[in-house]
């Protein structure tokens, strides 16, 4: 379960982030949708760690992630996140991109990381291209690899921050896919988007973010179908 | 606080040094940039077969101990040819060789750097390929080659100190003899040091000023 | 004009020695090369460092090395800090010096390296529970090789022709200095300077060529 308590936000002078309160459950599929600016991506990277936060907590089964005492690196073993630019390690291969984390973070040897590297890229459609470099490979393809680096972590949550909007418009298909497929598999995940009908058709709530605060947050047929906030009407209206 | 016995005399020698270098420099540095362009721009046109024993040639004073040019010229000049040339002017032709064989890599990487749509730009308006070279591809040439150029003449500044081997009492000379006659080291190594460094350090800061202004547009 | 007769079978006989001398340039110069990178990259970890007199330290050192003649900074490793009453063999003088001159400007092109490679990379090791260790060493250093590969072969090259300069502090045993010496027994100076010219000029291809074979082996992607 993550836990968001009245989490305080800002980069200088400006807050990104105005008290945000939300509880993800176990096996829960949530989207985050809103403008850009409005500290929707910046929560994700609070959630596990990479930001500090101002004030307010958060919880990742009961560990406070910003506590001094709580250990960021085992922590973030069981939440993997995927980026907007994929971030794929150019000098590894698609295989070594996978397994270098479990290998050197979990200490694994390198036939089980690899067996369970081919696994995840099997899973994601990248089972022939497990030597190939990432230049070779698709926007689209990246990105799919880095879901499949993030799962080989084995993680309890997975955060997607935006995963589609650096891809061309015929690779977003693909990348989509491979996450309803996930969310079918019972991932618990909280994913940023500008992909409406996505979060429609896979989200158990979808939130939406205004100006760093969390304006409104329902079930998907809610918040597409009967808007409360007049915020949201008009975000949904502009991107319809 | 500090006591010396550097005189006034000396400091004299010292400045006398310093002109040599500056001297040697600036006009190494002429010869060969004009040599280096007409080396690279020889290179470019005939193409890395035609060009392979300049390529060889040049690719000599980057690959021997300017110490060593420098011993072989003086040697040859003196031994074999038996010519009575001055240190001075032996310095200034091995260091101009030198500086061209560098400065003909710049040219040609500059030259390169030019994309040749817009060469084939400039030939499409009718100009002739001294007049593409003279207003297209040498001023897009030189500021790509530009900051790099400002390194090398730099590099050859403080190459310059090894032109003591052909009996040319340039700074470094100067400082060498003043520290024998004088024994303080130290002090006069740093102001002979501090010579070098307040001329390359603002030179070296503009050119890197430069790469970074024209890698931003 | 031509009345000089060249003698090369007088200083053939002594190629031996000129070889030898030749595995001792190699020497100084592989040894200021390890210790340079080592150096450069801890210059480049100062500089990152938050500390501003640890900063100031590393920023003097790479500035010092790169605007200043190597011969000058050989002098001061040699002659300067006599001053001190530290009295250092020509070869711990010269390897001093040429390791110094080496670390500056590696440390320089270790930052721009550094540069080049997207702070997202880091990131993206972070993220997936890699400490900071781990996210340098494995994604941070492996790309940074990559970029400074050619830029630390070329420095290599210098390495070797810096270490000529080691006869000015009484250095006789590398090829520079066992060519001086022999010129000083035979006066072939011609002869024997073209003959260390063409080894210096192999050994300098030799680097680059391998270095070449090496980059392609390495660096796949």
């Amino acid at each position: 379960m993550i836990e968001i308590q009245n989490v305080h936000k800002s980069f200088g002078q400006l807050e990104v982030l105005k008290g945000i309160d939300l509880v993800v459950q176990k096996g829960e599929v949530v989207t985050v949708i809103g403008g850009s600016g409005s500290g929707k991506s910046t929560l994700l990277t609070c959630i596990n760690g990479l930001e500090p936060i101002n004030s307010g907590k958060i919880l990742v089964d009961g560990t406070e992630v910003h506590a001094k005492s709580t250990n960021l690196n085992k922590l973030r073993r069981k939440i993997g996140i995927v980026f907007q630019q994929w971030n794929a390690f150019p000098h590894l291969t698609v295989l070594e991109n996978v397994t270098l984390a479990p290998r050197k973070v979990l200490g694994m040897a390198k036939a089980e990381a690899e067996a369970i590297a081919e696994r995840q890229l099997m899973h994601v459609g990248l089972g022939d291209k497990l030597l190939a470099y990432p230049s070779r490979l698709s926007g689209g393809q990246q990105q799919r690899m880095a879901i499949a680096r993030a799962l080989a972590m084995a993680p309890d949550y997975m955060l997607f921050d935006e995963v589609t909007s650096a891809l061309d418009p015929q690779l977003v298909g693909e990348v989509l896919e491979t996450l309803k497929m996930l969310a079918e598999e019972g991932m618990t995940m909280i994913c940023v988007t500008h992909e409406m009908a996505f979060a429609r058709d896979v989200s158990k709530r979808v939130a939406y973010f205004h100006q760093g605060v969390m304006a409104e947050i329902g079930a998907p047929e809610q918040i597409f179908g009967d808007p409360q906030h007049p915020e949201t009407r008009k975000f949904l209206a502009s991107v319809r | 606080m500090f006591e010396t016995a550097l005189s006034a005399a000396d400091l004299i020698f010292l400045a006398k040094g310093a002109g040599i270098t500056i001297v040697v420099t600036a006009i190494s540095v002429v010869i060969g940039t004009v040599l280096g362009i007409l080396f690279g721009v020889l290179r470019v046109q005939l193409g890395p077969i035609l060009s392979a024993p300049l390529t060889l040639f040049l690719d000599i004073f980057r690959s021997v101990p300017l110490l060593i040019q420098l011993v072989l010229a003086n040697s040859f000049i003196g031994m074999v040819l038996k010519l009575q040339l001055s240190g001075f002017f032996v310095a200034c032709m091995v260091l101009s060789l030198y500086t061209s064989a560098y400065c003909a890599e710049l040219v040609r990487g500059g030259i390169d750097a030019v994309p040749g749509i817009t060469r084939r730009a400039a030939r499409s308006l009718g100009m002739s390929w001294a007049q593409d070279m003279r207003y297209i591809v040498l001023p897009l040439a030189t500021r790509v080659a530009l900051p790099s150029w400002i390194g090398l003449a730099l590099g050859v500044m403080k190459d310059s100190a090894l032109v003591y081997v052909v009996q040319v009492t340039e700074l470094l000379k100067s400082t060498q003899i003043l520290i024998t006659r004088l024994q303080e080291p130290l002090f006069l190594l740093l102001i002979c040091g501090a010579f070098y460094f307040i001329i390359s350090f603002p030179l070296a800061r503009f050119g890197g000023y430069l790469e970074k202004r024209s890698s931003n547009d | 004009m031509f009345d000089y007769t060249f003698q090369w079978n007088q200083v053939l006989v002594r190629l031996p020695k000129m070889l030898d001398g030749a595995l001792v340039t190699m020497e100084v110069a592989v040894l200021s090369m390890l210790i340079g990178i080592t150096l450069a990259i801890i210059l480049t970890i100062l500089r990152l460092s938050g500390s501003r007199p640890l900063k100031a330290v590393a920023t003097g050192w790479i500035e010092i090395a790169r605007n200043t003649p190597a011969l000058f900074q050989i002098y001061m490793a040699h002659f300067g800090v006599a001053s001190f009453g530290i009295h250092f063999s020509p070869f711990v003088s010269l390897l001093i010096g040429i390791t110094f001159n080496n670390a500056g400007y590696l440390a320089e092109n270790f930052r721009g390296a550094l540069k080049a490679i997207p702070d997202t990379q880091a990131r993206a090791g972070r993220s997936l529970g890699m400490s900071q260790i781990q996210a340098f060493g494995y994604i941070i250093l492996p790309q940074m090789l990559r970029i400074s590969f050619l830029p630390m072969t070329n420095q290599m090259v210098w390495a070797i022709l810096m270490t000529s300069l080691g006869v000015t502090v009484g250095m006789n045993s590398d090829l520079y200095g066992v060519t001086q010496d022999l010129n000083a027994l035979t006066f072939r100076t011609f002869e024997l300077f073209a003959i260390a010219g063409v080894i210096f000029y192999v050994i300098t291809k030799f680097i680059t060529l391998s270095a070449r074979i090496i980059a392609s082996r390495l660096f796949r992607y």
